[in-house]
C-alpha cells in the first residue's frame, strides 16, 4: 500500500516536472486553447493599448461599437441610426435632424456593414461608413471625433443591404438594394412583381476633402435581390461586384421560391463607364424625396435638407457597363482579393466556393462570349469566367476575407467553421470550428489591397453556452484567432453588443494619434453657446424660454432660475466650458420627456423641457466630474401659467 | 422622559402648523442651530499657523511647472492685458470672480502674495501643482477640494492673463 502511494506521488512529481518543462521549451509553437501563450497573446496589460481598433456594426442596435484587438475590450458605442439617451444623440435639438428621413423622424435602424475610407486601395483612417438597412441610409462617421457627421437617405431602395462599401480611393460609397420595389413607388398588385419591380444600385460620391456625400447616380437593375457587394481593386479598380439572389423574381415564400435556379448572378458593374456616361449628360433625372443630414462640428449642430431629384441610369443604355456572372447557388458574400484578380461568390446553398477570374471576365467580354441575356443585360458563360472552385466539405459558405500572404478565410454558417484556403491553388490549408454559426469574419484591412493579417475575428450568430447564462436574450459572441502561422489558433471569446454583422479593423497607430481630445471653446459657433460665464442668461421669447447655461467643475451658471411658467417650452442650452481631456458634464432635469445631455468640453448641447407642474425642480450633473460632483446641481422655479414673476437667474447670490 | 419627548414633539408640530398659515414669513431655525454648534466646537486648525493659505504671502515660491522665470516690465503692457482680460472672461471667470472669493480665490492682488511664475504654473499645470506644491495643496483644501481646472491655455495666453492681473 505504502509503495503504491509513493508510486503515485512519484508520478505526480514527474508530471509536474514535465508540465514545467513543456511551457518553457515549447512556447508559441504548441497548440490548444489551454496553452498559456494564447492567454498572453490577448492579454493587454493595465494601461497598455491594443494593437488594432475593430469597428463592429450594431445590427439591430443601429449603432457602431469600437473594440480593441486582441483584447476584445469595448471602448465606445457610437450612436449612428438610433437614439442614444446616454449622450442625448437623437434627443438633443442639435442631433434630432440627423435622424430625419422622407418618412419623418426615424429613431432606429439596422446597421450592417462598416467600411473604412481608402486611398490607393489602403485604409486611410479618415472616415468609416455604415448602412442603415431598414430605412435605407448611409452614414459617415469621423475617425477623429468618432461621431456621426453625416447621414444620407437612399431613395428607390429598400433593405439597404449590399452597402456600404467604398471604392479604392473612396470615390464612391456604394449602396445596393436587397429588396426590389416599384420604381418609382406606386400602388400596384404584389403579384405583378416579376418584370415590374426593380433594384437600385446607388453610387454616392464622397467629397475628398470633407467627405460630404451626394448620390451621383443610381443604376436601375432588374428586380432581383442585391445581397452583398465589394469593389474591384488594383487591376479591377473601376468595377463593382454585387451578388444577387431571387433571380426567380418571386414575391412570396422566398425561402422556397428564391432557391429554384441552379445559379444566380454576380452583377459586374463598370462604374467608371457609367460615371463617364453621366458626366457626358447621360441618365434621367427622376423626382425623388430624400433627406441629407449634415452635422457641423463648429456649430455642434446638424441640419437636414430634403433633396428632390436623383439621377437614374438604365444599364442597357450603356453598352459594356453591366454584365452578369452566373454563380451557384443564391450567393451571399461577394469578396474581392487584395490583387483584384479574384471575385469570390459564396453560394450559401452550395458546399463549394465559386471563384471568378477578373482576367477571364474581361476576355469573355472582349470575345463577346455571352450565354443569353437578362432584361437586356448580357450573361457571361459560367465556365468562361470561372477561375476555380474550393471544395471544402463545409456547409453554408457566407463571407471571405484575406491576409497578405495569398490566403483566404471563408466562414461556413451551417458547419460553424472558418476555412483557410490558398488563392490560385484552391487547396484547403486549415479549418477551425467557431462557436457558433459564424456570419461575417474580419481581418484588419482584409478588404483592401493591404491586409494586416495577424488576427481574424469570427462574428458568430449564436451564443448559447459560451458565457454565463443571462436569460433567453444574449449578446452575440466573437472569437479571435491568431492567423500568423500556417494553422489558425483560437485565442479568445468576447461578447459583442447588438448583432454585429460585418466589422472593419485598422492598426491603432493610424487613428490614435489624431483622435480629438476636446473641442476648442474658441471654435464654438453654436448660436446659443455660452462662451464665458458672464454670457449666461435667460431669455423669454413668447412661451419659449432660452437658458444659456455653462458648466465647469463643479457648478452650473446660472444655478437658480425663476420666472418660468407651466406651459413654457424651456430650452436648456448647456455649454461645457472645460478645456481639458475627458471632463464631460452631464445635464438632467426632473420630468424631462427626452434624455440627459452629455456635453463634451467646448461643446454646446440643447434639451427641451416642458414643465407641467408648479414647483421648484432640481437639475444636476450626471457625469461624476469631480470631488464636488454631488454639489453640481441647481433649481428652476415653475410658477402657474398666469403668474407675473419676472425671469431672473443667478449663481451664488 | 419618553412622555416629555412625545409632548414636546406635539408642541413642536402645533407650532409648525400655526406657522404654516402665515406665508413663508417664518425663517427656518435649523441653520442657526447648526451655525452655533460649529462655532462652539474648537477649531480643527488644519495648519500650524493661523494665516489662511489664501492670505499667505510667499513671493519666492515659483511653483512646479514649465515656467521658471518671468520678467515683468515696469510698465504694464496694456495691449497684452486686454487680450488677457478676454481670455480670462472666457476661460476663468466661471470660477474666479475678479475681486471676491468665489469657487476659487480672486485674482485681485494676487501678485502681492505670489510670484508671477507661481501664478502661471498654477494656470498651466494645475494637476501637478495641487499635488506637489505645498501651498497649492493647502489652497485646494481651503477651497473645499474644488479642483483648479486645466483650461489648456498656451504659455502666451497664460502670460497675457498674468498681465491682466497686474491691472487689477
Amino acid at each position: 500500500m505504502k509503495k503504491h502511494i509513493y508510486l503515485v506521488m512519484g508520478l505526480f512529481g514527474f508530471a509536474a516536472l514535465f508540465t514545467g518543462c513543456g511551457n518553457g521549451n515549447q512556447g508559441k509553437g504548441s497548440s490548444g486553447a489551454l496553452n498559456s501563450s494564447n492567454a498572453e497573446k490577448v492579454y493587454v496589460a493595465p494601461g497598455e493599448h491594443d494593437e488594432f481598433y475593430a469597428f463592429m456594426s450594431g445590427g439591430y442596435s443601429g449603432n457602431l461599437t469600437v473594440y480593441g484587438l486582441p483584447s476584445g475590450r469595448m471602448f465606445k458605442e457610437i450612436p449612428v441610426f438610433s437614439q442614444f439617451p446616454t449622450s442625448g444623440y437623437g434627443y438633443s435639438e442639435e442631433t434630432k435632424p440627423m435622424l430625419n428621413t422622407s418618412h419623418g423622424f426615424v429613431p432606429w435602424d439596422d446597421s450592417h456593414h462598416p467600411d473604412i475610407s481608402q486611398t490607393n486601395g489602403e485604409l486611410d483612417g479618415r472616415w468609416i461608413f455604415i448602412n442603415g438597412n431598414n430605412t435605407p441610409r448611409i452614414a459617415r462617421i469621423s475617425l477623429t471625433t468618432f461621431e456621426t457627421e453625416e447621414i444620407i437617405e437612399v431613395p428607390n431602395s429598400a433593405g439597404n443591404h449590399s452597402s456600404s462599401f467604398v471604392t479604392e480611393n473612396s470615390e464612391y460609397v456604394v449602396a445596393g438594394t436587397r429588396f426590389s420595389v416599384p420604381i418609382p413607388q406606386r400602388d400596384m398588385p404584389i403579384k405583378e412583381y416579376k418584370g415590374n419591380f426593380q433594384g437600385a444600385l446607388s453610387f454616392i460620391s464622397v467629397d475628398p476633402e470633407h467627405g460630404h456625400m451626394d448620390i451621383k447616380f443610381q443604376i436601375i437593375m432588374p428586380g432581383f435581390n442585391y445581397d452583398l457587394s465589394h469593389p474591384g481593386r488594383g487591376k479591377s479598380h473601376g468595377w463593382f461586384f454585387f451578388t444577387t439572389y431571387n433571380t426567380e423574381e418571386a414575391s412570396t415564400l422566398q425561402e422556397v421560391n428564391s432557391s429554384q435556379n441552379d445559379k444566380d448572378f454576380i452583377a459586374a458593374i463598370n462604374w467608371k463607364k457609367v460615371e463617364e456616361y453621366v458626366n457626358n449628360g447621360g441618365g434621367t433625372k427622376m423626382a425623388a424625396n430624400y433627406a441629407h443630414n449634415v452635422y457641423d462640428e463648429s456649430t455642434h449642430t446638424a441640419t437636414s435638407t430634403m433633396k428632390k431629384e436623383v439621377l437614374t441610369v438604365n444599364p442597357i443604355d450603356i453598352p459594356g457597363a453591366v454584365f452578369f456572372l452566373p454563380t451557384p447557388k443564391s450567393p451571399h458574400g461577394c469578396d474581392v482579393d487584395p490583387t483584384g484578380q479574384y471575385i469570390i461568390g459564396n453560394g450559401k446553398l452550395s458546399a463549394d466556393l465559386t471563384i471568378h477570374s477578373f482576367d477571364n471576365m474581361i476576355a469573355a467580354i472582349e470575345g463577346k462570349k455571352f450565354d443569353g441575356e437578362a432584361y437586356g443585360i448580357p450573361i457571361l458563360k459560367f465556365e468562361d469566367v470561372l477561375a476555380g472552385t474550393v471544395k471544402s466539405g463545409g456547409l453554408g459558405p457566407l463571407h471571405t476575407e484575406f491576409d497578405a500572404e495569398g490566403n483566404a478565410y471563408t466562414t461556413f454558417f451551417i458547419s460553424s467553421e472558418v476555412v483557410k484556403w490558398k488563392l490560385g491553388t484552391w487547396e484547403v490549408i486549415d479549418r477551425k470550428p467557431t462557436y457558433y454559426s459564424v456570419g461575417h469574419l474580419m481581418i484588419p484591412g482584409g478588404n483592401s489591397r493591404k491586409p494586416f493579417g495577424k488576427y481574424v475575428v469570427a462574428l458568430n450568430k449564436i451564443t448559447k453556452d459560451r458565457y454565463l447564462p443571462v436569460g433567453p436574450e444574449m449578446e452575440h459572441s466573437a472569437q479571435i484567432y491568431d492567423i500568423s502561422g500556417e494553422k489558425m489558433e483560437l485565442l479568445y471569446d468576447f461578447p459583442t453588443h447588438g448583432e454585429p454583422h460585418y466589422a472593419a479593423g485598422i492598426p491603432a497607430e493610424l487613428l490614435a494619434p489624431k483622435s480629438t481630445k476636446f473641442y476648442k471653446l474658441s471654435d464654438n459657433k453654436h448660436p446659443y453657446a455660452t462662451l464665458g460665464a458672464a454670457d449666461s442668461k435667460v431669455v423669454r421669447d413668447g412661451k419659449d424660454v432660452h437658458i444659456y447655461m455653462s458648466t465647469i467643475r463643479s457648478h452650473f451658471t446660472p444655478d437658480n432660475i425663476e420666472g418660468v411658467k407651466v406651459g413654457d417650452k424651456v430650452y436648456f442650452h448647456v455649454t461645457n466650458q472645460e478645456q481639458d481631456f475627458d471632463v464631460p458634464h452631464g445635464f438632467a432635469v426632473i420630468g424631462a420627456n427626452t434624455s440627459e445631455l452629455l456635453v463634451m468640453p467646448g461643446q454646446t448641447k440643447t434639451i427641451i423641457w416642458e414643465p407641467k407642474k408648479v414647483g421648484v425642480w432640481p437639475f444636476y450633473c450626471t457625469d461624476f466630474c469631480s470631488a464636488l460632483h454631488q454639489e453640481m446641481q441647481g433649481y428652476i422655479r415653475v410658477s402657474p401659467a398666469n403668474s407675473n414673476i419676472d425671469l431672473s437667474w443667478s449663481l451664488g447670490e | 422622559m419618553r412622555k416629555i419627548i412625545k409632548s414636546s414633539a406635539v408642541l413642536f408640530s402645533v407650532l409648525m402648523m400655526s406657522c404654516g398659515g402665515k406665508e413663508e414669513k417664518k425663517k427656518e431655525g435649523f441653520s442657526v442651530d447648526r451655525a452655533k454648534t460649529t462655532t462652539e466646537q474648537p477649531a480643527p486648525a488644519p495648519a500650524a499657523t493661523d494665516t489662511k493659505p489664501s492670505e499667505t504671502v510667499d513671493l519666492d515660491n515659483k511653483g512646479v511647472g514649465p515656467i521658471t522665470s518671468v520678467n515683468l516690465a515696469a510698465e504694464i503692457d496694456q495691449e497684452m492685458a486686454k487680450q488677457g482680460e478676454e481670455i480670462y472672461s472666457q476661460m476663468c471667470l466661471a470660477c474666479h470672480r475678479v475681486d471676491k472669493k468665489f469657487i476659487g480665490p480672486a485674482p485681485k492682488g494676487v501678485l502681492e502674495r505670489r510670484s508671477p511664475e507661481w501664478v502661471m504654473n498654477m494656470i498651466l499645470n494645475p494637476e501637478v501643482m495641487v499635488k506637489e506644491d505645498p501651498l497649492a495643496k493647502a489652497l485646494l483644501a481651503e477651497f473645499n477640494g474644488a479642483p483648479m481646472a486645466n483650461q489648456n491655455l498656451t504659455e502666451e495666453q497664460a502670460r497675457a492673463v498674468l498681465e491682466y492681473f497686474r491691472t487689477l
